[in-house]
């Protein structure tokens, strides 16, 4: 799918794509954090119909009502694909031992054989976080394993 | 009465009556700009009740007004913004120019006050007031139509001329010899170039002697910076607001946001007093003379910005209703207009100059904002009629 991507000089940028019933929706992002949610005119593709004004926050819980069930239904479809390995979601908890330390601090691959593929910060999605990546309370951490590996992690990400 | 009590009399009634005029604007959804413009007028020579005390105040404050007017303008642009706007932009750019200074000059030369008055008011018709588009644009919601980028660049591309032209007009100004005026003039191109380089290449180090966890820190080195640059630009006669302009461009990321909002409220304290000062100068009886040459340049002013706003938007791929919308977003001429024509008040250039751009940034800048509302509802319409005579058409 074609995400249009135009630099607004002074205010930031705007992303913009159709659907496929034929809809034009745009995302326009200020540089303050301020977020505007656009939809076009059905009749005139030039011009916004509703503009939705949203703060830092609201936008946040908005893509995290669209994007985590989006990623839950991406993972269910890998793990159709590749039977035997689970992928769970796990919360870092402010009490968590590993809030602000580094993936590499984990060591979890070597621990548990199982790989943490993805962090959901913020209700962005930061795919494969490299060994010095550091974790915060409130980051959703995406790990994919056996069913044994999985739980080792989640263990070792709560209790250390 | 002595003078402290007087001062901070006058100075606190200034100030709160402006106070009182944006909130005045601000309930009719209108720019403050042009009441400010008329509060100075009220309160100047010959006006109804002339400020006498704090005059030397305002007139160093309005100086402080224009520098903070074009720092924060500059903060608004990143170096790629402008680098990928001037690569695609010129052409348009170009365009504007021509059309909208044409009219400017013209009138200067006709009413045969001489090419330097000329010049200046060229630069007055040409530029379009970003801050009162940028306002618009937001008030409307108007940031997801697809004409929006062209009309922003078409901004950016002014400013960027204005960074040119405004060492052009000190140096014409200051009626300097021509090897003075050259060197001014390499000094500023030079001086564009070198902020740019330092942007692109050397952000790194301004914002690291800025960079302070303290408000206080950063608010009083960057106004100090800010300060100094565009002291050097005025003596190198660069121009102040140029010096400024090139000091908000350098900075971006987080440090540009947060002297953004440390300095916003400094602005725009000594922004109105400059719109005041520039009332202040100009004699209201002044005014009733220029009236119809400056009613006739703003129509001019509205039909070449409309022309520039519908040929970009239809270049661009814009369809008819935005290209009018763009056409509309870019009649209103404000701060850069009085900024102009402020140099050439203060080098005293042709007495009627001041009252003749007053008036005329008084008209467009409300009448720019009127019209961009009422021209949507108003295009939709005339294509609506278009597309039925042509399904009638077809029907026959």
């Amino acid at each position: 799918m074609d995400v249009e991507r135009t630099a607004l000089p002074g205010i930031g940028l705007r992303y913009e794509f159709g659907t496929e019933r034929e809809r034009r929706l745009g995302v326009v992002t200020h540089r303050s954090g301020r977020r505007e949610l656009i939809i076009y005119d059905p009749d005139d593709p030039d011009s916004t119909s509703e503009c939705v004004v949203l703060s830092g926050e609201e936008a946040n819980v908005l893509a995290e009502l669209l994007g985590g069930a989006r990623i839950v239904e991406r993972l269910a479809e890998l793990e159709r694909q590749a039977d035997g390995l689970v992928s769970r979601q796990v919360r870092i908890h402010t009490d968590s031992p590993y809030d602000n330390k580094t993936l590499g601090d984990t060591k979890a691959r070597t621990r548990t054989g199982a790989s943490i593929v993805a962090v959901v910060r913020h209700g962005e999605v930061l795919a494969s976080p490299r060994p010095d990546f550091r974790f915060e309370a409130g980051d959703i951490i995406v790990v994919i394993g056996t069913e044994d590996g999985v739980g080792a992690v989640e263990g070792l990400l709560a209790a250390g | 009465m002595d003078s402290v009590a007087s001062i901070l009399l006058e100075l606190g009634a200034v100030i709160i009556g402006l106070g009182i005029l944006s909130a005045l604007a601000g309930r009719f959804g209108i720019s403050p700009i042009p009441l400010y413009l008329l509060a100075g007028l009220a309160f100047g020579i010959g006006g109804v009740a002339p400020l006498k005390a704090t005059e030397g105040f305002i007139e160093v404050g309005s100086e402080i007004g224009v520098v903070l007017l074009l720092f924060t303008l500059g903060l608004e642009y990143t170096v790629s913004e402008l680098f990928g706007t001037m690569r695609k932009g010129a052409p348009m750019g170009l365009l504007d120019l021509v059309l909208n200074a044409t009219p400017g000059v013209a009138i200067g030369l006709l009413l045969g006050w001489g090419p330097v008055a000329a010049t200046v008011l060229g630069g007055v018709t040409f530029v379009t007031s970003s801050g009162v588009t940028a306002k618009v644009l937001s008030d409307l919601q108007w940031l997801g139509n697809r004409e929006t980028p062209t009309v922003l660049s078409i901004l950016v591309m002014e400013d960027l001329a204005m960074a040119i032209y405004l060492p052009i007009v000190t140096t014409v100004l200051a009626s300097l010899a021509l090897a003075q005026a050259s060197l001014g003039l390499a000094i500023a191109v030079v001086a564009v170039a070198a902020a740019l380089l330092i942007a692109a290449k050397f952000g790194g180090v301004v914002e690291r002697f800025l960079h302070s966890p303290s408000n206080e820190i950063l608010v009083l080195k960057v106004l100090g910076l800010v300060l100094l640059v565009a002291g050097l630009a005025e003596h190198a006669h660069v121009s102040a607001a140029v010096g400024a302009f090139l000091v908000g461009i350098t900075l971006s990321g987080e440090l540009a946001q947060s002297a953004r909002e440390l300095l916003e409220p400094v602005k725009d304290i000594f922004a109105a007093i400059f719109f005041v000062f520039f009332g202040l100068q100009t004699n209201p009886e002044t005014l009733p003379p220029v009236l119809g040459v400056a009613a006739l340049l703003a129509v001019v002013g509205i039909a070449t910005k409309l022309i520039t706003g519908l040929l970009a938007a239809r270049r661009a791929g814009v369809g008819t209703v935005g290209a009018w919308r763009a056409g509309a977003l870019l009649i209103p001429r404000g701060e850069f207009s009085i900024v102009i024509a402020g140099f050439a008040v203060s080098a005293g250039v042709n007495s009627r100059l001041g009252p003749l751009v007053a008036a005329y940034v008084l008209i467009l800048v409300v009448a720019g904002p009127l019209i961009t509302r009422v021209v949507e509802p108003m295009a939709k319409g005339w294509v609506r009629r278009k597309a039925r005579r042509a399904r009638a058409r077809a029907a026959a």
